[in-house]
């Protein structure tokens, strides 16, 4: 299984344009980091790549069959912010058994207390609000995890302990997973392959 | 000395703990008002000529008028009337601006710029003017006067929760939500309407001093409820023929319990409004 973009580009709006005919494949099992300086479009690229944005030219496909945006998603995407990524009314136990219900073995390996379940997510540290973003994209459809800067801003051992679940559970599946980050030190450890986002854009493209 | 006590008291409270206090006695007042509105008797307004012109006194605390009925039970009538008017106005009016609102909000562009254009087209006529109209054209009496008041008062909170809806709309954990595969329907139940459903509430408060307001100025000007119902504004219109011969009671008393009723929705929306909102929140 694959997931590739095939000639993507994409502006906000009338602005400039973020990214033009990018092209990139990502395969199952393979973890995969993408670097590049900030504001270069990266995160775009990712969100993308979820669905949460539309390419203004160019497809998204999986397996070559452009994906349904009905159901669970098959590629889920973590994002940077986690206290923004959960409903602040919510209590954590239905934020995390939104798209499907976690096992205790997953929770504990993602070092989730139950105690936290019954929590409100302003009750709980951001480190602590990640891993349930981790825990809730991770479901049993997922095919690909898009990670973007999922961990920049948590502690060492929290980010040690949260990929190394993330990892375990990457290679059982074989599922792909793609890194953003500006850490070299975390993707060069993580990643069976990197690649620079200028790479992805087709030779000879002037970005305007 | 005992207004000083009150006044160190009511520092004391924090802004949440005024806000219930101050709902509380409200709640009160208006069920003794709306209770005795309808416990009252007929007969406590019948004609009784004997008594004709009264002023203030203990037997009638409010005077009696140039027939003889007593004008507190006549006001306290008039003010529940004019409660219920208030209530099913606001409510009406309310369920048009969630409806108009979300669709605004959610259907596309189309439905957003109709519903704006129709927004804006009620809120550049003033209110009294299109209530008149829509309260005329149903035959007047109650059900043209709650109707027009549910079809004139809903722009400003349509407003309201369409841009609101369409905040929520764009939050990270609404736009996760759809990729865990979740309906549209699950998401507005589940994730949307928790977060307006205060604003609605407030809305609706704030909705109804205005909606009684215009039910009085649209029953003063003959065009609302019929004569022989004791609404505060046909007692406040009969009465004006009897303010120059010194009656300052017949518009007094109603007058003011009007303005008081008014003046605590007002209040009680106010102190919830600013409790909801975050940025006044933690004062």
């Amino acid at each position: 299984m694959q997931l590739e973009a095939n000639h993507v580009s994409f502006r906000y709006g009338t602005q400039q344009w973020l990214f033009r005919q990018a092209n990139f494949t990502i395969h199952a099992g393979e973890i995969l980091g993408l670097v590049g300086p900030s504001g270069v479009g990266k995160t775009t690229f990712g969100r993308t790549l979820a669905g949460y944005e539309t390419p203004y030219e160019g497809t998204i496909t999986l397996d070559g069959v452009p994906v349904s945006t009905q159901g669970y998603q098959p590629i889920q995407l973590v994002m940077q912010h986690p206290e923004k990524a959960v409903n602040p009314k919510w209590k954590m136990r239905k934020t995390l058994n939104e798209g499907w219900e976690p096992d205790e073995a997953l929770l504990a390996k993602l070092g989730i207390d139950q105690k936290w379940l019954n929590r409100w997510p302003n009750e709980l540290s951001g480190g602590e609000l990640q891993r349930f973003c981790v825990a809730r994209a991770l479901g049993p459809d997922t095919r690909f995890l898009i990670a973007d800067e999922m961990t920049t801003m948590l502690d060492a051992i929290t980010q040690a302990q949260i990929w190394h679940a993330v990892l375990e559970i990457a290679k059982e599946r074989n599922m792909g997973v793609l890194v953003i980050s500006h850490d070299q030190h975390l993707i060069h450890r993580l990643c069976t392959r990197i690649i620079d986002f200028n790479e992805l854009l087709d030779h000879g493209m002037v970005r305007t | 000395m005992q207004l000083s006590n009150l006044r160190v008291f009511k520092q004391k409270l924090n802004k949440r703990q005024r806000t219930l206090l101050v709902s509380i006695l409200f709640s009160l007042i208006l069920c003794s008002v709306v209770l005795t509105g309808f416990l009252l008797n007929e007969d406590r307004i019948a004609t009784n000529l004997e008594v004709r012109n009264a002023s203030p006194s203990l037997d009638h605390l409010f005077g009696t008028d140039w027939l003889g009925r007593d004008m507190f039970s006549r006001t306290i009538m008039g003010l529940s009337l004019s409660i219920g008017v208030g209530l099913i106005g606001a409510i009406g009016s309310a369920c048009i601006s969630i409806i108009l609102g979300v669709v605004a909000a959610t259907m596309g562009k189309v439905a957003d710029s109709i519903v704006t254009w129709l927004i804006d087209l009620f809120l550049s006529v003033p209110h009294l003017v299109s209530l008149i109209l829509i309260a005329f054209t149903f035959g007047g009496g109650f059900k043209g006067i709650v109707l027009g008041i549910a079809l004139t008062h809903w722009p400003s909170l349509a407003r309201v929760i369409r841009s609101e809806v369409m905040q929520v709309r764009s939050l990270e954990f609404v736009q996760v939500s759809k990729k865990m595969g979740k309906s549209r329907w699950w998401i507005a139940k589940e994730h949307i309407m928790p977060h307006i459903i205060p604003q609605i509430l407030v809305g609706i408060l704030l909705m109804f001093p205005h909606a009684i307001l215009h039910e009085a100025a649209v029953t003063f000007l003959g065009l609302g409820l019929s004569p022989h119902e004791p609404a505060i504004g046909i007692i406040l219109s009969e009465s004006m023929r009897y303010l120059s011969v010194g009656m300052w009671w017949l518009a007094f008393f109603p007058g003011i319990c009007l303005l008081i009723i008014v003046r605590m929705f007002d209040k009680v929306g106010d102190h919830l409004r600013m409790l909801i909102d975050p940025h006044n929140a933690h004062r």
